[in-house]
C-alpha cells in the first residue's frame, strides 16, 4: 500500500511540474485545418490539385515554424463529390477531429450541403467552390474564394456586347456548375440585352454531343457559350468543328486548365473564356501587383507536381487569408479568426485582390477575371 | 420466444452504446447512416430474399420519399407528417401502377426495367430544377417533431431512427413467419408451384412490392429531415447497387442478413478512409472476399456453421448443452 | 428534316459504341448466366494501358495488341482468382462479386494511372466526312467497322467453332456439360479471357471519341448493359440491334423531345420494350423448369 502511495506522490508531482512545463517551453497549441475536397470522382480535376497546393504549403510553414508559433495540423477526407460524404466528414471533422478553420467544398453542391453544419457549429469554413448562393445571402462563418459562376457570365456578356453579339445558344451539363452556370446565363442576359435562343443539354458521361449542336446550328444564333468541366467541353469543341459550326465559342473558367486543350486539340483554338489570371502570369503587365504571387505559386507548384491550374490556386488563397487571419487575431480562437477573416483588406491571391467586408464573403471584383482566348494550343489574355 | 432472443440481444447493443458513448462520431453520426441503411436493405430484402425479386431501382423510391417531404415542407408549408405520409401515398399509388408491368419480368430482364426506373427518377431530380433544385438540391427543411418535442441533435435523432430500424427489422422477421411469409417464399422457390397452389403470385409479388418500395419512401423522408438536405447524388443508380449488395453481402433472405450487410458497407468506408488512395481498391478487394468464400452471405454463412458445430458437437456427445 | 439525317448518323455513332460495349457482355453471359459488371472495366483498361504504351514510346499498333493482351490476362486472372474459387455460388453472389472486381479493378486503375482524362488519336485522318447536309468522322466508321466484324466473328465462334459450341452448353446445363466431356472450367477461362479482349478492343476504338479515365468504364459498361438487354441478352445481333436502336432513340429523343430528358426517354422505351417482350427483341422467351 505504502509503495501505491508514493507512486501516487511522485505521479502528481510529476505532472504538476509537465503542466507548469509546459506553459514555458512547449509550442502552442497547434492550429487545426480540416478539408473536404473532391479528390476523386468527377470533380477530381478541381479537388486534386486543392489537395495538393494545401499540403504543399502546410508542409512549408511548418517547416518556417508555423503560423505565430502555431503549428498547423491538417486533416483531409475525401468528398468524392459527393454532398452526402461531404456532410458526412464535416461532421467528422468538427465533432471528432475538432478543427479550427475548415477549408474544402470543391463542388458547389457539396459546400452548400455544409452550410448549415458550419453555421450552427460556428465554425469558419471557407469554400473552394464557384456558386454565387454560397455567400449570396451573407452568411455570418462562410467565405469563398473562387470567382463566382455569375461573375463569369458578366465577363462573358460583357464581351459579347463589345463584338454585338445578341443572340446566344447555351449548351449545358447535368453537374452543379454546369446548372448554376445556366442559372446565372438565363438571369443576366436581359441585363445585356442578349436573347438566348437555344437552352441544350447534355449528360457528362455522353460520347457525342452533335446532336444539341445540329439544334443549334438551325436557330440564328451569333455565339454558342458552353458551361461545363471535365471531358465534355473538349467533345463539345470536337463536334462543333465536326459539323463545321462558325459560331464564336465561349467556354467557362470551368476549362481553365492545359487538359482541355490536349484533349480538344486544334477544336479549341479561337474558343474565348474568362479565367483567373494564373494561367496567363507571364503574359501580365510587370507592374500587375498580381504578377508576383502567380508566377510564385506556378513555379512551386509546376516543381513539384507539373502544369498549374487555377483550382489549386483557390486553395491557395483560402489558405493564406486564413493564415494571416490567425496572425492578425494573435489567437486560434474561432470567432476571432472569423471576425479577422471578414476583414481581409487588399489580399493579394492568385484569384484576384481580395477586400472582404460583413456584406461581401468573397471580395473579388469582376476585373479578377480575365478575358482569355485560345491561340495555336495556348493561352492569350485579351484584357 | 426463443425465435426473438436474436432481436432482444440486437436491440440491447443498439440501446445500450449511446448511453456509453453519447459524443462518439461513430454512435450518433455514423450510426444514423447506418439505420436509415438498415430500413433500406431489409426492405429490400423482403423483395430480393423472400420474394426472389431483384431490384436495382430501390434507392428512387428512397428519393421520392425525401423529396416530397422536402419540397412539401419547404415549398408548400406543410407539416412535416403529412408531407412524409403525402410522399408515401404518392410512392404506394406509384409503385402499385408499376408493379404489374415490371413485375412480369424475371431475371435481368427485371433487374433492368428497375434499374431504368431507378435511373428515371434520378434524372428528373437532376433536371427538374424549379421543383428539385436541380444538383444542388434543397435545403433547409423544418425539424421533425413528435409530440412537440422538436428532434434537434445527433442523439434525439439516434433514438427515432434507431427504434424505426428495430421496428422495420422487427417486422421483416415476423412476416417470414405468416402466412403472407409462406406465400412469399414459396413465390421465391417456384413461381408456377406456387400458381398451382393457389397462390395469386402476381398479386403477392405486387403486394410486397409496393410494401418494400413504402418502407423506403419512410426512410426517405426520415432521411432528409436528419441530414437537413436532399440531393440527387443521394438517390443515384450506384446507391440501389449498394443496397443490393448490402443484402447479398449478408445473405439474401435473412433480415439479420441484412442488417449485416448494411452495417459492413455502411462503416467500411468510414474505416478505410485512412488507406486515402488506396480505398477504392480495397473495399473492392473486401467485397470479393467475402462472397468468393462465403457466397450464401456472410451472416448465413457464419450461422450455418455455428448450426453445424454445435449439431456436431451434440452428435459426438462431448459436452454438448443439454 | 435534315436535322434529322444529322440525328441518325449521330444515333447510330453513339449507338455502335454501346453496341461494341454490349457485345462483351454476351460472351460471358452465354457461358455462366452472369451478367459481369466489371465489363465497362475491361474497356477502360484496354483504352488505358495502349494510352500510356503509347505515352512510354510503344507504337500504335504494338500498344494496341500489348492492351488487348494485358485486359485479356486481367479476365483470365478475375476468372482464376475470383471466380473459379467462388464455384458454389448463385448467379446473384456471382453478380456481385464482378461488382466487387469492378470497385477494385477501378481503384487500381486509379492507382497506377491517376484521376487525369485521356484521349488517343484517331486511326486515320480526322477530317469529317459530309453525306448530304450532315457529317461524320472517319473514327466513328471505324467504329462502326470494328462492331460488324466483331459481330460476324462472335456469332461464328457460338454457331460454328466447337469452343463456342462447348461455352453454350456449359450455360445450358453445366452437369450434363461436364458428363459429355467438355472441360467447364476451362471454357470459363475463356470465355473471361475472350470478353476482356472483346473489351480492351472497344475501348481502343471508342477513345479517339470519347475520351478515357479510371472511372470512365462505368456509363460506358451500363449503356452496354441495357443495349445488351434491349436486344435479348447473349445474342450476338441482338446486342447490336439494341445498341443502335439505343444510340437512335437517346439522339432523337434529345432532338425533338428534350436533351436534357433524352436518357430518361431512352430508358422509358427500353422498359416499354420489356413490358411488350419480357426477353427483349431478339432473346428468346425463357421457359421455367418446375
Amino acid at each position: 500500500m505504502r509503495f501505491c502511495k508514493n507512486l501516487f506522490a511522485i505521479l502528481a508531482i510529476l505532472s504538476l511540474i509537465g503542466l507548469f512545463g509546459n506553459h514555458q517551453a512547449m509550442a502552442k497549441d497547434t492550429l487545426k485545418i480540416g478539408s473536404f475536397l473532391a479528390v476523386t470522382g468527377p470533380a477530381s480535376f478541381l479537388g486534386d490539385p486543392e489537395l495538393k497546393t494545401l499540403q504543399m504549403y502546410i508542409e512549408e510553414i511548418n517547416a518556417n515554424g508555423g503560423v505565430d508559433g502555431h503549428k498547423i495540423e491538417f486533416v483531409h477526407y475525401d468528398t468524392k463529390g459527393k454532398a452526402k460524404e461531404a456532410k458526412n466528414f464535416v461532421n467528422r471533422l468538427i465533432k471528432k477531429d475538432k478543427v479550427d478553420v475548415i477549408i474544402g467544398g470543391t463542388t458547389s453542391g457539396n459546400s452548400l450541403a455544409v452550410i448549415d453544419i458550419v453555421q450552427k457549429a460556428e465554425v469558419p469554413f471557407i469554400s473552394l467552390a464557384g456558386s454565387i448562393k454560397i455567400v449570396e445571402p451573407v452568411k455570418k462563418w462562410v467565405f469563398k474564394t473562387p470567382h463566382t459562376d455569375k461573375m463569369a457570365a458578366e465577363k462573358i456578356f460583357t464581351d459579347m456586347k463589345k463584338r454585338g453579339i445578341k443572340k446566344v445558344a447555351l449548351i449545358t451539363g447535368n453537374g452543379g456548375f454546369d446548372k448554376s452556370g445556366r442559372a446565372q446565363c438565363l438571369a443576366l442576359a436581359p441585363e445585356y440585352g442578349i436573347e438566348i435562343v437555344a437552352d441544350e443539354k447534355y449528360d457528362n458521361a455522353d460520347t457525342d454531343m452533335t446532336t444539341q449542336l445540329t439544334k443549334i446550328r438551325a436557330t440564328d444564333a451569333q455565339a454558342i457559350v458552353n458551361f461545363g468541366f471535365g471531358k465534355a467541353p473538349a467533345i463539345v469543341a470536337k463536334n462543333i468543328k465536326q459539323l463545321g459550326i462558325k459560331l464564336p465559342v465561349y467556354e467557362s473558367h470551368g476549362v481553365a486548365s492545359k487538359k482541355f486543350i490536349e484533349l480538344a486539340g486544334d477544336a479549341a483554338n479561337g474558343i474565348r473564356l474568362p479565367a483567373a489570371a494564373l494561367i496567363v502570369a507571364d503574359q501580365l503587365p510587370a507592374d500587375d501587383p498580381q504578377k508576383k504571387v502567380l508566377l510564385s505559386y506556378k513555379k512551386k507548384f509546376e516543381e513539384k507536381y507539373g502544369p498549374v491550374s487555377t483550382f489549386g490556386g483557390h486553395a491557395y488563397d483560402a489558405l493564406f487569408i486564413t493564415v494571416d487571419a490567425v496572425k492578425r487575431a494573435g489567437t486560434i480562437d474561432r470567432a476571432k479568426i472569423r471576425d479577422e477573416i471578414e476583414k481581409t483588406k487588399g489580399f493579394v491571391g492568385t484569384g484576384g485582390i481580395f477586400n472582404m467586408s460583413p456584406t461581401d464573403h468573397l471580395g473579388l471584383s469582376l476585373d479578377a477575371f480575365k478575358m482569355i482566348e485560345i491561340e495555336n494550343g495556348n493561352w492569350k489574355l485579351l484584357y | 420466444m426463443k425465435r426473438l432472443s436474436g432481436f432482444v440481444l440486437f436491440s440491447a447493443i443498439c440501446l445500450i452504446l449511446p448511453l456509453l458513448f453519447p459524443d462518439n462520431y461513430y454512435v450518433t453520426v455514423v450510426g444514423l447512416t447506418i439505420f436509415i441503411n438498415i430500413i433500406l436493405a431489409v426492405s429490400l430484402n423482403l423483395l430480393m430474399g423472400y420474394a426472389g425479386q431483384i431490384s436495382l431501382g430501390h434507392a428512387a423510391f428512397f428519393g421520392l420519399g425525401a423529396y416530397s417531404s422536402a419540397i412539401l415542407t419547404i415549398k408548400y408549408g406543410l407539416n412535416p407528417w403529412i408531407a412524409m405520409l403525402t410522399g408515401a401515398a404518392f410512392v404506394a399509388g406509384l409503385s402499385y401502377v408499376l408493379s404489374r408491368p415490371i413485375l412480369k419480368l424475371k431475371g435481368h430482364y427485371l433487374a433492368m426495367a428497375t434499374l431504368g426506373l431507378g435511373i428515371i427518377v434520378h434524372i428528373f431530380f437532376v433536371q427538374a430544377d424549379e421543383l428539385t433544385g436541380g444538383p444542388d438540391g434543397i435545403s433547409g427543411l423544418p425539424s421533425l417533431s413528435i409530440m412537440g418535442m422538436a428532434i434537434d441533435s445527433d442523439l434525439k435523432w439516434y433514438w427515432v431512427l434507431c427504434s424505426c430500424m428495430l421496428l422495420s427489422v422487427l417486422f421483416s422477421l415476423n412476416i417470414a413467419d405468416s402466412r403472407a411469409g409462406r406465400a412469399l417464399s414459396a413465390v421465391h422457390g417456384s413461381e408456377i408451384a406456387a400458381q398451382m397452389m393457389g397462390i395469386d403470385t402476381a398479386m403477392v409479388k405486387s403486394h410486397i412490392f409496393v410494401f418494400s418500395a413504402l418502407m423506403a419512401s419512410f426512410a426517405g423522408s426520415l432521411f432528409a429531415h436528419q441530414q437537413d438536405f436532399v440531393s440527387p447524388e443521394s438517390f443515384s443508380f450506384f446507391f440501389s447497387i449498394e443496397l443490393v449488395t448490402m443484402v447479398v453481402l449478408g445473405g439474401l433472405g435473412s433480415t439479420f442478413g441484412a442488417v449485416i450487410g448494411a452495417f459492413i458497407l455502411s462503416i467500411l468506408p468510414e474505416v478505410l478512409i485512412v488507406f486515402e488512395d488506396f480505398e477504392v481498391l480495397i473495399f473492392g478487394a473486401i467485397l470479393m472476399v467475402i462472397m468468393i468464400f462465403l457466397p450464401e452471405g456472410l451472416f448465413v454463412a457464419l450461422k450455418n456453421k455455428v448450426a453445424a458445430f454445435v449439431a456436431k458437437r451434440q452428435e459426438e456427445g462431448v459436452d454438448g448443452p443439454s | 428534316m435534315d436535322q434529322l439525317l444529322q440525328f441518325l448518323i449521330s444515333g447510330l455513332t453513339v449507338g455502335s459504341i454501346y453496341a461494341l460495349v454490349a457485345l462483351g457482355f454476351s460472351i460471358i453471359y452465354n457461358a455462366s448466366d452472369v451478367v459481369n459488371f466489371a465489363q465497362g472495366e475491361f474497356v477502360m483498361i484496354g483504352a488505358m494501358s495502349a494510352i500510356f504504351l503509347i505515352k512510354a514510346g510503344v507504337s500504335y499498333p504494338v500498344a494496341a495488341i500489348l492492351a488487348i493482351l494485358i485486359t485479356a490476362a486481367v479476365g483470365l486472372a478475375l476468372d482464376k482468382f475470383a471466380i473459379e474459387p467462388a464455384k458454389n455460388a448463385t448467379v446473384v453472389s456471382t453478380i456481385i462479386i464482378t461488382i466487387g472486381a469492378s470497385i477494385f479493378l477501378r481503384g487500381a486503375a486509379l492507382l497506377i494511372w491517376g484521376k487525369e482524362i485521356y484521349g488517343l488519336p484517331p486511326f486515320t485522318t480526322n477530317d469529317p466526312i459530309k453525306i448530304g447536309s450532315a457529317t461524320i468522322l472517319p473514327q466513328n466508321l471505324w467504329v462502326m467497322l470494328g462492331t460488324g466484324v466483331t459481330v460476324f466473328a462472335v456469332k461464328y465462334f457460338f454457331d460454328h467453332t466447337k469452343m463456342g459450341k462447348a461455352i453454350l452448353a456449359c450455360s445450358f446445363n453445366k452437369k450434363a456439360a461436364y458428363l459429355v466431356g467438355i472441360n467447364v472450367r476451362r471454357m470459363l477461362l475463356v470465355s473471361y479471357g475472350l470478353s476482356a479482349a472483346l473489351g480492351a478492343a472497344a475501348g481502343l476504338l471508342v477513345t479517339p471519341i470519347t475520351f478515357m479515365s479510371y472511372n470512365a468504364g462505368v456509363m460506358l459498361g451500363l449503356k452496354g448493359f441495357c443495349a445488351a438487354i434491349l436486344g435479348g441478352m447473349g445474342n450476338s445481333m441482338g446486342a447490336v440491334l439494341g445498341g443502335i436502336l439505343l444510340g437512335i432513340v437517346e439522339t432523337v429523343g434529345a432532338g425533338f423531345i428534350s436533351s436534357g430528358y433524352k436518357d430518361a426517354i431512352a430508358f422509358f422505351v427500353i422498359m416499354l420494350v420489356l413490358f411488350f417482350k419480357p426477353s427483349g427483341i431478339l432473346g428468346k422467351g425463357e421457359t421455367e423448369r418446375v
